[in-house]
């Protein structure tokens, strides 16, 4: 028998999935649409999924799942307070998740919202030959509106954790987060699989941040492996803000981060740190854009990895500094550990500046542990396995370290113990 | 302590060490010397099993233990301790850290309890103040941005933290100024006892000055050909090594 021709369209991957019933405004959807009609997913001739084959994924009909009523999402949980969100299998799952009036602070689901409140939807992304936004909009089944009140400051924990519980199932949610002016925040974004398999999360937040606001995204990506995962953030600051975002990747066959922060005024702070841990098969791609369009700004970026067994990374890390931007201090740098000669990372930083007088470096580096420190570590009685744990852990405590949420580290230390033998 | 008994070894297939035999009993300081080239740091770093090093010939007992046998780590948990030439700098890992992991993985391995972190501090303290070395250098990453004296200290530092049964001093000597020697040999002579030994590998006579050795060996094309009181030392700072290697060449 020969080789049926594997249908890689967009429709073949839409046919068991069903148009939104969410009001999103009209020309969205019809623009999604047309994007998907006839299409096929981007292969890796397409310079922005160069290193990331989606033939796998391609190749699936995922469903719409049913809500388990009865799955305990307390284990995913990083923040034992707060507000959680719990969005199991791209719908809200309401028994598990827990509201807390928190002055400032307010939380809907996108069908309580009113179109005012999701007028500025969408405006950040892009549609054209973005086949994973288009499916977001056209196949919306969940969202979330969260909103900061001005000069409101949130301590108690916002927590949303994604959750796949299904074999080849589609979950599709879109975040929409406005943080008012001189407001401070912070949210957590857990994805987790629990007994799920070819299961695929597309998860697409916009996060405006006010004037003078400060406000701090942490992503815990834990998925089991098998599935997939493609989450975009788009990001606009307004002058005098600080946007800070964590990106921790410790498990998933694919994951794919596309981060886009438009620096929209004048002295403003971004960072952004990535760290990822991976082994088996994964693979695991995060694409960044800062985008300095006003002067007097400063952004750092520290992405580092550590790639064990067959696993993959890419790392494409762009800065742009516009013709007026003058007097940007841009820092980004990707470090990497291979551990096996099977491990392997693309990493491609770039700058792009058309300002003269900034203050701009990027780097990259990939290399193995530093032999003549293990054996140095052995030669004071510590074994082989510890030395390189102790080595690993040095290395991508640097990143790790500049998230001084203890809960998120917590969860952080307990996964990478119970998938790496480590004890931080 | 340590039995050396016509040990060969070389590296990417040249031979270095050619027959070595040496005896080192507990209690005693043994000096090595030998003009560069003769295999002074191939021996330590064979006696501490670095991987590079292949050993074709010869046998090593360590206090009872056939030392070749064992990896560098379990070398180390019975009572090795090499002071390195060029200690390493691991950035980001924490001195005490790391140091704290040695000695509870040694301990483990002798099959004692892991040690408190409040005993693991006071002998920090205790064990810093034999080298002078800054308490705070202790809980700074591993000789990152140490200068030459300070990371010939920490070795000293961690040889008293590990208490070995026998250290083996790879020229930590070099490079140091008169102060930082007198503080590294004093640090030496304060961790001297009936129960371990010590080999002092170097290249001049001057550490002999503060550590004074019970035996001096020279070492030439790989192996020990002369062996003497510490006055050895002195001939040998004299009248250099061209009288050794023509007393080889008669032979």
């Amino acid at each position: 028998m020969s080789e049926t021709q594997t249908d890689r369209t967009l429709s073949s991957f839409t046919k068991h999935l069903r148009q939104t019933e969410i009001s999103l405004p009209t020309n969205l959807i019809t623009t999604s649409l047309n994007e998907l009609n006839g299409k096929s997913f981007p292969t890796t001739r397409s310079e922005a999924w160069k290193y990331t084959r989606l033939t796998k994924l391609s190749k699936l009909s995922p469903t719409l799942a049913a809500l388990h009523d009865g799955v305990n999402s307390t284990p995913f949980a990083i923040h034992s307070t707060g507000n959680r969100i719990v969005i199991e299998n791209g719908a809200i799952h309401l028994n598990a998740t827990r509201f807390e009036t928190v002055s400032g602070l307010t939380i809907k689901r996108f069908s309580e919202c009113s179109a005012e409140e999701l007028q500025h939807i969408g405006s950040l992304l892009t549609l054209e030959n973005e086949p994973f936004n288009a499916l977001n909009t056209a196949y919306l089944q969940e969202g979330i509106f969260i909103q900061i009140a001005d000069k409101a400051q949130i301590d108690s924990p916002i927590e949303l954790i994604h959750l796949l519980t299904q074999m080849e199932c589609s979950a599709t949610i879109r975040l929409l987060v406005h943080v008012g002016k001189f407001a401070k925040a912070e949210l957590t974004i857990g994805t987790w699989a629990a007994g799920a398999e070819k299961s695929i999360l597309n998860a697409v937040t916009e996060i405006h941040v006010g004037e003078g606001a400060h406000f701090t995204l942490q992503k815990l990506q834990s998925e089991e492996e098998g599935n997939f995962q493609i989450c975009t953030e788009e990001i606009i600051q307004d002058k005098d803000s600080v946007f800070t975002m964590h990106t921790v990747t410790l498990n998933g066959t694919l994951v794919r981060n596309n981060v886009r922060v438009r620096v929209n005024g004048t002295n403003c702070e971004t960072n952004l740190y990535g760290a990822y841990l991976l082994k088996g098969n994964q693979h695991t791609d995060n694409h960044t854009v800062i985008d300095h369009m006003m002067p007097h700004c400063n952004s750092n970026e520290l992405y580092k990895g550590v790639i064990d067994e067959q696993a993959t990374a890419v790392f494409n890390g762009k800065v742009f500094v516009r013709k007026d931007a003058q007097k940007i201090n841009a820092f980004q740098s990707n470090g990497n550990v291979l551990m096996t000669d099977t491990a392997a990372v693309n990493s491609k930083p770039e700058l792009e500046i058309y300002a003269d007088d900034v203050k701009c470096s990027h780097g990259s580096t990939t290399g193995q542990l530093d032999e003549e420190a293990v054996f140095y570590l052995q030669s004071r009685g510590i074994s082989e396995r510890s030395a390189r744990n102790l080595l690993v852990e040095a290395f991508i405590g640097e990143v790790l370290d500049k998230n001084h949420n203890q809960d998120f580290a917590a969860k952080t230390n307990a996964i990478l113990n119970e998938r790496f033998g480590w004890e931080r | 302590m340590i039995t050396i008994k016509n040990l060969h070894a070389s590296i990417d297939g040249k031979e270095i060490l050619k027959g070595l035999n040496l005896e080192v009993p507990a209690g005693q300081v043994h000096a090595i010397m030998g003009p560069n080239g003769a295999g002074k740091s191939t021996l330590a770093s064979v006696l501490a099993g670095r991987e590079d090093y292949e050993v074709t010939e010869g046998s090593v007992d360590f206090d009872g233990v056939d030392l070749l046998e064992l990896s560098t780590e379990d070398r180390a948990r019975e009572g090795m301790f090499l002071a390195f030439q060029y200690p390493v700098e691991i950035p980001g890992v924490s001195n005490v850290n790391f140091l704290r992991t040695a000695l509870n993985e040694i301990r483990e391995y002798r099959g004692q309890e892991a040690i408190s972190a409040k005993d693991f501090m006071a002998m920090v303290r205790e064990k810093s103040a034999i080298v002078e070395l800054d308490p705070k250098l202790a809980s700074r990453a591993v000789n990152e941005g140490f200068s030459g004296g300070e990371k010939k200290r920490n070795e000293i530092f961690q040889m008293a933290m590990l208490d070995p049964k026998l250290a083996i001093l790879d020229e930590t000597d070099s490079g140091l100024d008169i102060d930082a020697l007198r503080i590294v040999a004093s640090g030496v002579n304060k961790l001297r006892s009936e129960k371990n030994a010590t080999i002092v590998i170097t290249h001049y006579q001057r550490l002999l000055d503060y550590i004074i050795p019970d035996v001096v060996h020279v070492l030439y094309n790989g192996r020990i050909v002369k062996s003497g009181p510490k006055e050895l030392a002195l001939e040998l700072e004299e009248k250099g090594y061209d009288w050794i290697k023509a007393e080889q060449e008669e032979k």
